[in-house]
């Protein structure tokens, strides 16, 4: 398969208006003759579903939780970013988009970021007209802090819960186009198949969460924006039902899936003690801003922080990366700290934790400064530690949290499978190998309310005369009919293991051989443990309660029986990238003081992986990155 | 820790439900609640018993998905937590947790301790938002919004929507929920134009889905785990006045 990415011609900066000027469009009248379906209601579903329904498609959005402000996108702190140039601090779109590129360690498209950050600046004045109540200075204006891997303040926020802010912004617009009857919003649905007709995306199967029964829904298109998949390490920053089901089923239906292994690890999350433990809690990049990361000089010092004089403490990204300091990029900053930790000097009961201080920003700018900024962040830890960070300093470690890889689009956010998008965290077309604090929240808004309106039109422009698609044909009824079977096979097995149990295997050996560092013999060792671990399964996992009705146990079980096959590809991904960029760490490519090490002659392409069968290997597509505006240097954040 | 437990189970919305017994043990102090409700599922599904379904997402107090009366407190006695945010180490060993769903007419029990708050939803559909369109807003900072009104804005905005104020609201009224989306909004410029509208279509909405009236006891306030303010509701009021007085009726 040759794979077209669709970048328009033209200079960088005018491919985005050049092509949209280009793209087909519909009559109103005939947008509601087509239906579109959306899977998925967070900030990348509910834009996109909100935006279409307002131009006169009818839409039907569905989601797991049981309402659409319930995505997980709700949970993001820290921000979002927009090259605004309000802080006079010499910020505009060519610097996002270089810091964007840059961060990404050159393993995304040149034309994509550019129109993430030409388009971020029309984000920030759609959530301030929804209502989006940002932090403002006192004259009234708009207020900005910086992130990680920058040296501007572009970063727009509501306290710590930017996330949140911005998915009820456009919930409501969702919900207006409910109340007028354009839009058919269904939750507690998930998608659990896609349906093909013709070799084009024309609807899912779907299960009901709370009667249990499998649902039919058929559409002209399919737009998934189902988030990310890294809880499959279990332990993760993600809601629990974050699932890579939709994605993996529209893969084995024939889209590709690009760069897997991808997977962000977040640096400063709050550690992991217990073995009862369900998730881990992010403590957001912004507090990087104000809080020094630090471990004891001495190995297993077991004094309290306090007690450790200043010079028997490491800051040891403000020694190694005197230019970025504590603001270096996620991968640096959680290499950094297992580095640390892996040499003893780690803190707290495990020993996997570092410092993150504030004592000297409380001292220099007061605590109400310092409560101000993330005061409820800094009660987040307290309520789960039960300690107080304005007093002992905050113990961090890293923590799986984002996935850049996600299925392969184009240009246009088109898969390879004809009239199947895909938006927001389950794309992989911005983000490179590493991402960038407070660019996702941007890329979900602006893939759901600026690019996919327009570019699922002129796809859409060939269906004004096709009619109504009926769910009533054959391919229905066979995805329909393998659904339930695997449904009825997951319960008939009744072996002795929970669903649970097996998740948590599979994180672990994910976690320890597919994470922050990665070598070809672990990798080798995890791809076998995987399999195992997936053969197992289908013999030995226990799902207790019917198929009638609720059931959060086969929830479980079939969310987590993609995982052991995505595990697999992931695994793949990271042994055929034979390099390192960005989050992928191969251990044996990095320089002489530890940085990853590229090779942009034998990797620089996005690795495409196509199904083949739940057995057999998958096949390796490569679509080459070509830089025409910027050159690929090393990266550096000294 | 050990812990006997009460829960209410109910297969299904349409059958009977009951209390029933459970112990459970080796569950570590710093085990959130529904990591030990967790714990407890695991030994169920070890004795091929259906597992407890419990409504749950982010863990982190932030999506409001969880939500559950612990004895008889909605999001147990702790202030200003969810669910989720609840460790085990605020109750003493041997105690016994009573562990119910929300109880109101609007949100009916879809099973065990998961009930329907699609009702929520519907309120805020009837105008819990501003009408702009995609791509039609102004350059953000056109219009300057002083410092307090966002931060007001904000404090209301932060609700999350879990429906702990319905379930401890002795009329099961869902006034502060509609009270905190009506406040942030009436808050900012952006959001005041139909300020007038929205009061109403929410409240006739809120009325029409079988919550109850606001008696002013203010124990949803206290039970909100984003401590959302009576302020809001006394704004709520204030908006519904004026917009009877504009609207001449
Ligand atoms: C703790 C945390 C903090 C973060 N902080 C920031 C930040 O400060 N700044 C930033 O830019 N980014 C941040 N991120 C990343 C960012 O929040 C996400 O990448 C982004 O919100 C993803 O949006 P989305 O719309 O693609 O997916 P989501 O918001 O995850 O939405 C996915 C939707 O798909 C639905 N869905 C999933 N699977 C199915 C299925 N099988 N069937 C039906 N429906 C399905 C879900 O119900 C949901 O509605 C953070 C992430 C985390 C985890
Ligand atoms: S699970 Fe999200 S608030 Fe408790």
């Amino acid at each position: 398969m040759s794979l077209d990415a669709k970048i328009p011609d033209g200079p960088l900066a005018e491919k985005w208006s050049r092509h949209q000027a280009g793209l087909r469009l519909i009559s109103p009248a005939n947008k509601a003759k087509i239906d579109v379906l959306v899977v998925g209601a967070g900030l990348a579903g509910a834009s996109a579903a909100a935006s279409l329904a307002e131009l006169g498609y009818n839409v039907t959005c569905l989601c797991f939780q049981d309402s659409a402000r319930r995505a997980h996108s709700v949970a993001a702190q820290g921000g979002i970013n927009a090259a605004k140039g309000y802080q006079n601090d010499g910020d505009n779109v060519w610097r996002l988009f270089v810091d964007t590129l840059r961060g990404g360690d050159y393993r995304s498209r040149e034309a994509n970021v550019y129109r993430l950050a030409e388009l971020s600046l029309r984000v920030i004045d759609q959530a301030v007209a929804q209502g989006v109540p940002f932090a403002r200075e006192y004259g009234g204006l708009l207020a900005n802090r910086s992130f990680g891997g920058v040296q501007v303040e572009r970063t727009f926020y509501a306290r710590g819960q930017t996330g949140q802010q911005l998915l009820m912004g456009a919930y409501g617009a969702l919900l207006r186009q409910v109340e007028r009857g354009k839009v058919r919003m269904l939750p507690r649905r998930e998608m659990l198949d896609l349906v093909l007709v013709d070799g084009r995306a024309r609807g899912v199967i779907a299960r009901d969460l709370q009667t249990g029964r499998l649902e039919r829904h058929a559409g002209h298109a399919v737009v998934l924006a189902t988030g990310g998949y890294g809880t499959i390490y279990y332990l993760s920053t993600l809601a629990m039902g974050c699932n890579a089901s939709a994605v993996w089923k529209a893969h084995v239906r024939g889209a590709l899936f690009a760069n897997p292994s991808f997977t962000q690890i977040h640096p400063t999350c709050i550690p992991a003690t217990l073995e009862t433990q369900s998730k881990l809690t992010l403590m957001s990049e912004s507090l990087r801003n104000d809080g020094r990361i630090w471990a004891p000089r001495k190995s297993r010092d077991e004094r309290r922080p306090e007690d450790i004089p200043d010079d028997e403490r490491d800051y040891y990204l403000e020694r190694k990366y005197p230019s970025y300091g504590n603001l270096a990029p996620r991968d640096i900053a959680s290499r950094a700290a297992k580095e640390i930790c892996d040499a003893g000097h780690g803190v707290g009961p495990t020993g996997r934790g570092v410092y993150l201080d504030f004592a000297d920003a409380i001292a220099r700018q007061g605590q109400t400064v310092i409560r101000e900024r993330y005061g409820n962040l800094f009660d987040l830890y307290e309520k789960i530690t039960g300690t107080n960070p304005y007093e002992t300093p905050m113990r961090i470690y890293p923590a799986a949290h984002f996935t850049m890889g996600g299925l392969w689009v184009d240009y246009d956010l088109m898969t390879t499978v004809p009239g199947l998008f895909a938006i927001g965290e389950c794309n992989f077309a911005d983000h490179g190998a590493n991402r960038l604090g407070a660019n996702s929240l941007l890329q979900a808004c602006v893939d759901g309310y600026f690019i996919l309106p327009h570019t699922i039109t002129d796809y859409l422009a060939d269906d004004i005369r096709t009619g109504p698609v009926p769910a009533e044909q054959p391919p229905f009824e066979t995805a329909e009919r393998e659904v339930r079977e695997r449904i009825d096979r997951l319960l008939a097995i009744r072996g002795t293991t929970s669903p649970r149990r097996f998740h948590r295997d599979l994180g672990i050996t994910l976690w320890n051989h597919c994470g922050m560092m990665r070598n070809h013999a672990d990798l080798e060792r995890a791809l076998a443990d995987v399999r195992a671990l997936r053969e197992r399964f289908w013999r030995d996992v226990h799902v207790t309660g019917s198929a009638d009705g609720m059931n959060p146990e086969l929830e479980k079980a079939g969310r987590l029986a993609d995982f052991l096959e995505l595990g697999e590809l992931i695994v793949r991904d990271a042994i055929a990238r034979n390099e390192s960029c960005g989050a992928h760490f191969r251990e044996e490519h990095q320089t002489d003081d530890g940085e990853a090490r590229r090779d942009d002659t034998e990797f620089m392409h996005v690795a495409a992986w196509g199904h083949a069968g739940p057995d057999a290997a998958p096949q390796l597509h490569k679509e080459p990155l070509v830089f025409e505006s910027t050159t690929p240097t090393v990266r550096s954040y000294k | 820790m050990r812990f006997h437990l009460k829960i209410w189970r109910q297969a299904g919305p349409d059958v009977a439900g009951r209390m029933v017994d459970y112990d459970v043990e080796n569950v570590p102090g710093e085990a959130s609640f529904l990591e030990m409700l967790d714990v407890l599922n695991e030994t169920l599904v070890a004795r091929d018993e259906p597992a407890i379904a419990f409504d749950h997402d982010c863990r982190e107090g932030i999506c409001g998905t969880c939500g559950v009366m612990i004895n008889g407190r909605a999001h147990g006695s702790l202030r200003g937590v969810t669910t989720c945010q609840l460790h085990m180490r605020s109750f003493a060993d041997g105690d016994t947790i009573w562990i119910e769903p929300w109880r109101a007419d609007a949100f009916p029990v879809v099973c065990d301790l998961v009930v329907d708050r699609s009702a929520l939803d519907r309120i805020v559909q009837a105008g819990g938002y501003t009408s702009v369109h995609t791509g039609t807003a102004p350059e953000a900072n056109s219009i300057p919004v002083p410092r307090h009104a966002a931060e007001r804005a904000f404090d209301a905005a932060a609700c999350i929507g879990c429906g702990a104020c319905v379930a401890t609201c002795k009329n099961a009224s869902a006034m502060l929920f509609v009270a905190a989306k009506v406040s942030h909004l009436a808050l900012l410029p952006q959001g005041r134009v139909e300020a007038r509208d929205r009061v109403r279509t929410m409240i006739a909405r809120m009325e029409q889905e079988g919550f109850g009236g606001c008696s002013n006891t203010a124990a949803c306030s206290a039970e909100c785990p984003r401590d959302i303010s009576m302020e809001h509701i006394a704004r709520l009021n204030w908006e519904s006045i004026k917009a009877r007085i504009t609207s001449g009726s």
